[in-house]
């Protein structure tokens, strides 16, 4: 019972906390270029209009285009239940290991593409190749990076691994491998998500664009169920950053008092990451297409470092 | 088993013989490929049969022929792989029916069912075979029916080509595997099966990797590893559909059988550690080559032909990594990258015969093989899209399908390498890891683009709007996969506990009980808190979180109904020619990996006579370079013609020089035997 309460919790708090990222991050990038900028529940507002409004559906799209928003929001849900969140034992622990939340995301990435294609418009393929080619850059180097980090804890399910190191008690600096590790998976983060310098959030420049690309024939409900998978995804893979590799003040029992002060730390630490987002989104410029493979290589080798140097400094 | 064999064998023969007996071609192709259906039943239980059976079942007739014993053997391993083979065969022959139709008034129904018997029967009995003279006929049997069939269509352009590309590099194969069967014979003292498990005498060290080399070319050919892919992406394409999907879903498999029987039985599983790392290097080489050439092939068999160099490959990491384990006695781990291979193995035989058999079906109803004038199908063609999809996402490793278990059971396996001795393996290990990651999303990548290429958006040529539904008995045959690609994804429970049969006797170890935990809702190799899986509720999960969506879009958007329109095409009306094409959609992977491409484009631009600026003609054409033809294969090849240019002086075409030749022979092998 407890259980099935503690799913649902986690299903809500994903739900609710991810418009408010994409609401902070707007926030910073507004007020980094000097302006008011929308309320950082803007994003919430926009959702339940974008929800009610009717939606428009191309005459030349399949069940594909309509079955994807849902498929793309349930593989990104389905992922941000395997790992924990406030409570470093999370229910759903043993349906799946990191190597099942990054291929439940690859699923989401997969329809995404399809439903890019699927309106039979030049910017939706374009969107979807240049997706392609990110994503495919993206996978090694993250699950290199996954690996450095499952073999310190000696394990790759999420759960076991920041139970573990939320237990270890004087963690002041943590090793280069782990330093190194994060630096690649950060990257990973900005490209998975569809960030500046991969990709712009804010733009419609038919150039640019990649993301923005894939949803532009989408409208109504549609288009606020895939705007809300890619809050949800940006959250899931923040979290997973700030767990794995900064687990500090997550609840590790049951008790109340850990339970509110392991939630009130995760909002924190996850707002404070956004923050750092907003900051490099206003700091550095798109990069083009063909330079982002040199950007994803310098993650592949410094999670192929972590490696060595898990291996080479342990001993 | 005598009475399955029986009727095995009588249902394949009869499928053969039967349509002799009739001239109606309506009639030949139900005798014939309802035989062979029949004949699959049986070989699904013969089987499951062998996976349980206590002691191998065997089975010897003795012959005249020195050395040939008609013997038959089977065994857990056989077992699974007859299964297997039969499994896909049972699809095909009853899609077969249908697709038949394709080839009415140029190849018979008869002809075509009866060599289907023929192939499906060799298959069967090669890894059945115990002897190594019997194991070699009908290797070569299975090798000359599936030549026969690749030429089927040999009026088409390029078709005798590809068959004859493929029959030299079958025998160049075979001749290796001859080769291997010989040394192993040498301390045996014959070419029994039983007898090369049991020599008189190990064979000594040098003469085991000699065996191993031997091994890995001759079966590696067959089964299309790199360098020896190259006559795959010609030959498989080439044949009617239903027989690519046996070629690439089961007869490349039967060369992972003998490499698997030839490692882990003959040489008894004791092998130096670069014995697996050599597999496993190939694996990783072959899966990533093969789908960085899949990407650039927009045919869409050829496509799928390239796919199966990968899952070989993924196939060979998985058993590399339990090779490697096993030298260093690690049996609990080799028998987890073994059963991950062997998972793969029945995974791989499923969703690339069903994409093949879709394949099919779309060329059944456009009559082309180019994804470019393909677009739309799936309003057209509403089952076999489905049916493609489920294949695209099995093959793509997407989680809840069969292709994500195996694929992450062969991580796994790579991941465990913190367990090996050396530091060096330690760091190969997870970088063939990174390379499987590398290979899962190109993959992803590259059936986005099949998929979405062929069946999304408005048809691109007359083709592809007139294209309807294939007959019912193409789906059927369709569906019996896709059914099987979900119930081997959903029930791994079901599943490793056959493979576990399989590999328990060929590493000492039985680990079903260590892989499934919590009554086998959850792969878990090694503990639950190391890392695990359930697919089942991954499935649900999904389910559950769609219906969640759907719930408050219902809610939230209480009353509003969708409004349908054009795409907007910038003002413009939507076209067809607006849309991204395959080539367009591959370019930046082309750009980013041009090393491995070597792109080149030509351009050939004819200009008004009054003005340069005017275009009157223009024409595109790009090109990639396939590496291993122009930098290995051509070279060779080329010097075997000018060898042959120079012997050609002492073949002067003269009837009384040739008896002479024979006579000079004659009399020096006399002399030299005297």
């Amino acid at each position: 019972m407890v259980q099935v309460v503690l799913i649902v919790v986690q299903v809500i708090m994903l739900l609710a906390l991810a418009p408010f990222i994409v609401g902070v991050i707007r926030k910073v990038k507004a007020r980094l270029q000097c302006r008011r900028g929308a309320g950082l529940f803007q994003p919430y507002a926009d959702l339940a209009k974008l929800f009610r409004k009717q939606p428009v559906r191309s005459s030349t799209t399949s069940w594909i285009f309509t079955a994807a928003p849902y498929i793309v929001f349930a593989s990104t849900v389905a992922a941000g239940l395997l790992m924990p969140v406030f409570l470093s034992h999370t229910p759903l622990n043993f349906a799946g290991n990191i190597i099942a939340l990054v291929y439940l995301l690859a699923l989401g990435t997969f329809f995404l593409i399809l439903a890019g294609l699927d309106a039979g418009s030049a910017f939706g393929g374009m969107g979807s190749s240049r997706e392609a080619i990110v994503a495919t850059l993206a996978e090694p180097a993250m699950m290199l990076s996954i690996l450095a980090i499952a073999l310190t804890a000696g394990s790759t399910n999420l759960s076991t691994i920041v139970h573990q190191s939320a237990l270890l008690e004087g963690v002041v600096l943590a090793p280069p491998a782990h330093l190194m590790a994060l630096a690649a998976m950060f990257i990973v983060t900005l490209a998975e998500t569809g960030r500046v310098p991969v990709d712009n959030p804010a733009t419609h420049l038919e150039l640019t664009m990649i993301h923005e690309a894939m949803l532009l024939e989408y409208s109504g409900r549609y288009l606020a169920l895939m705007e809300w998978a890619a809050g949800i995804k940006l959250l899931v893979l923040l979290t997973l950053i700030v767990n794995v590799f900064a687990p500090w003040g997550i609840a590790t029992s049951l008790a109340p008092a850990a339970l509110a002060t392991g939630t009130a730390v995760y909002v924190l630490k996850v707002a404070g990451l956004a923050v750092v987002i907003g900051v490099i989104e206003s700091m550095f410029a798109k990069l083009r297409l063909f330079r982002v493979p040199e950007l994803l290589g310098a993650a592949f080798i410094l999670a192929l470092l972590a490696l060595v140097f898990f291996y080479t400094l342990r001993g | 088993m005598p009475t399955l064999l029986t009727v095995l064998l009588a249902c394949y023969l009869l499928g053969g013989l039967l349509p002799l007996c009739t001239s109606r071609p309506h009639l030949q192709n139900i005798l014939t490929h309802g035989a062979a259906a029949v004949a699959g039943l049986a070989g699904i239980v013969l089987g499951f049969v062998g996976l349980f059976a206590a002691q191998p079942l065997t089975l010897s007739v003795p012959s005249n022929i020195p050395l040939l014993t008609v013997a038959l053997r089977l065994d857990p391993l056989a077992g699974f792989f007859v299964l297997t083979i039969s499994l896909v065969g049972l699809a095909a022959s009853i899609y077969a029916q249908g697709y038949v139709g394709e080839y009415a008034g140029r190849v018979s129904a008869g002809l075509l069912g009866a060599l289907l018997n023929g192939f499906l029967l060799s298959m069967t009995l090669v890894v059945l075979a115990d002897n190594g003279f019997f194991f070699l006929i009908l290797w070569e049997v299975m090798s000359l029916l599936s030549y026969v069939l690749v030429v089927t269509d040999h009026e088409r352009p390029g078709v005798r080509e590809a068959g004859l590309f493929y029959l030299i590099m079958t025998h160049v194969g075979t001749a290796f595997i001859i080769l291997t069967f010989v040394i192993f014979s040498q301390e045996a003292g014959s070419f029994s099966f039983e007898d090369f498990r049991h020599p008189d005498q190990r064979l000594p060290e040098g003469l085991r990797s000699i065996a191993f080399f031997t091994a890995l070319i001759g079966f590696g050919a067959k089964a299309g590893i790199v360098p020896l892919h190259v006559w795959l992406p010609y030959a498989h394409p080439a044949a009617p559909s239903h027989i690519s999907a046996l070629m690439s879903g089961v007869m490349i498999k039967t060369a992972v059988y003998a490499l698997i029987r030839v490692y882990f039985d003959f040489l008894e599983g004791v092998f130096p550690w670069w014995w697996g790392f050599t597999v496993l290097s190939v694996g990783a080489v072959s899966a990533l080559l093969g789908v960085m050439y899949a990407l650039m092939e927009h045919d869409l068999k050829s496509l799928l032909a390239f796919h199966s160099v990968e899952n070989i490959g993924i196939i060979l990491l998985g058993i590399g990594a339990g090779m490697i384990f096993h030298t260093y006695g690690l049996h609990e781990l080799a028998a987890l990258g073994l059963l991950a291979g062997l998972y793969h193995t029945i995974n791989h035989a499923t969703f690339k015969a069903l994409l093949f058999l879709g394949a099919g079906a779309v060329q059944f109803a456009t009559h082309t093989r180019d994804i470019e004038e393909y677009g739309g199908l799936l309003r057209r063609m509403p089952w076999t899209g489905l049916f493609f999809l489920i294949g695209a996402v099995s093959i793509a490793a997407l989680p809840p399908t069969n292709g994500f278990v195996s694929e992450w059971l062969v991580f796994q396996s790579l991941f465990l390498s913190v367990q090996l001795p050396t530091l060096f393996l330690k760091l190969m290990l997870p970088i063939a890891a990174a390379i499987l990651a590398l290979t899962g999303a190109l993959a992803l990548a590259c059936f986005a683009k099949a998929f979405g290429m062929s069946f999304l958006a408005q048809p691109r040529s007359a083709h592809a709007r007139q294209a309807v539904e294939v007959p019912t008995s193409m789906r059927v045959g369709m569906g019996i996969l896709a059914g099987s690609c979900v119930v081997l994804g959903l029930a791994p429970m079901l599943v490793v506990p056959l493979l576990d049969r399989v590999t328990g006797p060929l590493t000492g170890v039985a680990i079903s009980e260590k892989v499934l935990a919590l009554d086998g809702w959850v792969v878990a190799p090694v503990t639950v808190e190391f890392s695990s899986i359930s697919t089942p509720v991954l499935a649900a999960l999904l389910v559950g979180a769609g219906l969640l969506g759907l719930l408050i879009a219902r809610w939230l958007g209480k009353g509003v109904r969708a409004r349908y329109t054009r795409t907007w095409g910038c003002g413009l009306p939507l076209t067809p020619r607006m849309e991204y094409t395959a080539t367009g959609f591959v370019q930046p992977i082309k750009q980013v990996f041009e090393t491995v491409y070597q792109p080149t484009v030509k351009l050939e631009r004819e200009f008004l006579e009054q003005s340069k600026y005017f275009l009157r003609h223009q024409r595109v054409e790009f090109h990639t370079e396939p590496l291993f033809e122009t930098y290995l294969y051509r070279p060779v090849v080329k010097k075997l013609l000018a060898l042959a240019e120079r012997l050609r002086v002492i073949q002067v075409g003269s009837l009384h020089l040739y008896l002479t030749y024979i006579f000079v022979t004659l009399v020096l092998l006399l002399l030299w035997a005297g």
